[in-house]
């Protein structure tokens, strides 16, 4: 037993080491990174055999995962809400799988959208895979369920995920461990024929999972994660809570005069027991989630449709965004809290803006001068933190969708019959899932301009190493079919403006494919070098 | 003084807001707290707003986020920046901010409007925390001038201070680390004042 003060994604890190963790993949996204950077460190500073990968891409990493798990040992993968959208052909099928070594699925929603293009729930995922789902909303929870994620991995035989979301992965406080446990090893997995997605098979192991669900349902209605209080004495209404919902229906309890009966719901499936029992004992509900209304949608079939449900469907919650302490206080009914002024207009906002003496501030202004007298142009973005690259003083990018999207929206845009059209993108999302998309365009010899901004590392989670060094780049442009003619390296620094936008010029007015790939070291990996920045 | 404090931690990124939350958390814990300290990561640490929740309580903390008219202390490294938290302050919370703007916008209001918005409050101090940190010895050690401060509104020994400050800091060698100190005596003894 020791005491530690951690992050959230540090607790579940934690949890999945003290569990016996064999390997952890993953990809690098906000607000996941920063499991898979533990284990990385603590992997290192203990001399431990767990190996800790980041991969090409979620989808990539949760594959290995399930070689892990075949394998026979227990195995962690990491990534962001959106990055499951990635991962979700291997994900949905490995729920069909004889899990074997533990497979634990952790990933990071971010309500409110911090640093994400949505805030899609990744509950409705687990449901769609019919999967076990848990929900810590502490950083002693996250452990401890990191934990248990594994047993009920093993005897179910069924990949878990853990539910973050952004406030939790990032909040520090302080957790109890256990001591750790072995890595584990099972051995390979005997029985073959429920490792392959054949159809033949997977009827049959549709079949099965589908009959493991009452399972699923009695673990979820017995679980200690899920809780239940009653109160005989007030009937008025009775409150749901999930994830950080039940921190703020917590923090303003004490304001209530009458405290109201409370089912906490944790672990899914939903615990149907307890909340028709809840559902009995009150007249009328309030449905606290954070994400979307996700249990308030599905009570609907569960309880009596003449008891009146209150949440973010009836507006009795703002429906998008995080919650908070106060939103919950008001759907309570409790009068918000007095609070301090200033008489103060709107202040400006201070939006963030990339680094003084960013390379991709040189990229943008070549590309933006190489464009200026054009009638027509478009340039496609990306996620990174090029993606600020669409705020003035640059203003040089147009459509930002997902990972990758920049090369494949700039094709389309291209054959829609647009002129100049570029694609802008960075390494490490290039080699995430853009290099597809430029296979596509090279096969069709695609009239646009790929602008590749290579500043060798992932920089805007925190400088990840990327998959792959700046020469290999090079290769792999050249492998996919571009003509070797029109690739074109850049040096990206202020004294080299003039001969970048004349070179840049040159490819966009190329009828054809072409690639330019900008080359400057990101400062901040500099800074790491030189020992300035840690 | 109380068991129980809620602090908002505000400021630009880059101006060591989180080192802050790192000194106090530690300090915190060595004297028996507990603390839910909520930070930003990713996109909004490129310079822009950054906002920390920090709550220590010797009982348990239900929510990482501090709700409105909760917080005892509002600590800025930047004037404008604490002005958007002031609906976090309780009745009696005090603002403390840095006297000097970060700026890297545009539109930065008129300072002087800023100023007095922030002496308008009912407990309210502005800190000429660059000096501070100057006279102790390394422009760098501006925010822990703002954790000396800080300390001076908290039930946390000064001995866990200097214990977590030197935490933190031994990496970088016993002159950093006195000058450190040094910035946290100093902007203890401005808040002090207070």
């Amino acid at each position: 037993m020791s005491e530690m003060l951690v992050l959230g994604d540090e607790a579940l890190a934690l949890g999945a080491i003290d569990a016996g963790l064999g390997v952890a993949y993953g990809y690098p996204g906000t607000p996941s990174t920063e499991i898979l950077e533990f284990i990385q460190k603590y992997a290192k500073a203990n001399n431990s055999e767990i190996i800790a990968r980041w991969c090409t891409n979620e989808k990539t990493a949760y594959e290995g995962t399930v070689g892990v798990s075949y394998a026979g040992k227990r195995s962690l993968v990491t990534m962001k809400h959106v990055g499951l959208n990635v991962a979700a052909d291997a994900f949905m099928n490995s729920a069909l799988l004889e899990i074997n070594g533990g497979l634990v699925l952790a990933v990071a929603d971010d309500p409110g959208m911090h640093s994400s293009q949505n805030e899609q729930d990744s509950r409705y995922y687990a449901n769609f895979a019919n999967i076990i789902c848990l929900e810590p909303r502490n950083h002693q929870e996250t452990y401890d369920m990191t934990i248990e994620a594994y047993r009920i991995s093993e005897l179910f035989h069924i990949p878990v995920m853990i539910k973050m979301v952004t406030r939790l992965s990032h909040s520090r406080s302080v957790i109890t461990r256990i001591d750790s446990l072995p890595i584990k090893d099972l051995g390979t997995a005997k029985d073959k024929l429920k490792w392959m997605a054949l159809p033949a098979l997977s009827r049959n192991n549709w079949k099965e999972l589908l009959e493991k669900q009452k399972t699923f349902l009695e673990y979820s209605i017995d679980s200690k994660f899920n809780t239940l209080k009653i109160n005989k004495n007030f009937k008025e209404f009775g409150v749901i809570t999930t994830g950080l919902g039940g921190n703020y229906f917590f923090e303003n309890i004490d304001d209530l005069e009458n405290k109201p009966s409370h089912l906490h719901i944790a672990v899914y499936p939903v615990p149907l027991k307890q909340i028709k029992e809840l559902a009995a004992a009150v007249d009328s509900l309030i449905v606290v989630e954070e994400g979307y209304p996700f249990v308030e949608k599905m009570l609907n079939g569960i309880i009596s449709e003449t008891l009146p449900v209150h949440g973010k469907l009836d507006g009795t919650l703002p429906p998008s965004g995080e919650l908070n302490p106060d939103s919950v206080r008001l759907a309570l009914g409790l009068a918000p809290r007095v609070s301090q002024e200033v008489k103060i207009g709107i202040l400006p906002g201070r939006p963030p803006q990339l680094c003084v003496g960013c390379p991709h501030a040189d990229s943008f202004h070549a590309l933006n001068a190489a464009l200026e007298n054009y009638d027509e142009s478009i340039v496609t973005g990306d996620i990174g933190c090029y993606a600020l690259g669409a705020l003035p003083p640059h203003s040089a990018i147009e459509t930002l969708l997902c990972m990758g999207a920049s090369i494949g929206m700039a094709r389309g845009a291209s054959e829609a019959g647009r002129k100049h059209v570029v694609a802008s993108i960075g390494d490490g999302t290039f080699l995430h899932s853009g290099v597809t998309a430029l296979i596509d365009a090279a096969s069709a010899n695609t009239n646009m301009t790929l602008m590749i901004m290579d500043n060798s590392t992932t920089a805007m989670t925190g400088m990840q190493d990327t998959i792959m060094t700046s020469p290999m780049i090079k290769n792999i442009v050249l492998a996919c079919g571009v003509a070797p003619e029109h690739l074109r390296e850049l040096k990206v620094l202020p004294k080299n403006h003039e001969e970048n936008t004349q070179i840049m010029k040159e490819e966009i007015e190329y009828e054809g494919l072409s690639v330019i790939i900008t080359l400057r070291e990101c400062i901040h990996v500099v800074g790491k070098v030189r020992g300035v920045i840690k | 003084m109380a068991d129980k404090y809620d602090i908002i931690l505000s400021g630009v990124g880059g101006q060591g807001v989180l080192s802050v939350a790192a000194v106090i958390s530690i300090a915190a814990m060595k004297d028996g707290y507990t603390l839910r300290q909520s930070e930003v990561h990713g996109m909004a640490q490129r310079g822009g707003a950054v906002l920390a929740h920090m709550r220590i309580s010797k009982t348990v903390i239900a929510s990482d986020l501090i709700p409105m008219g909760c917080a005892d202390v509002v600590l800025s490294m930047e004037p404008m920046e604490s002005l958007r938290y002031v609906n976090f302050l309780k009745p009696e919370g005090i603002l403390i901010s840095a006297a000097a703007p970060y700026e890297n916008i545009p539109d930065y209001p008129d300072l002087e409007g800023i100023h007095k918005q922030i002496e308008s409050l009912k407990r309210s101090r502005i800190i000429d925390a660059k000096a501070l940190a100057k006279e102790a010895g390394t422009m760098k050690a501006v925010n822990m001038v703002m954790v000396g401060a800080l300390s001076s509104q908290l039930n946390i020994r000064e001995e866990s201070i200097v214990e977590a400050v030197k935490e933190i800091f031994a990496s970088k060698g016993e002159k950093i680390v006195a000058a450190n100190l040094k910035a946290v005596e100093l902007g203890k003894k401005t808040g002090a004042e207070l």
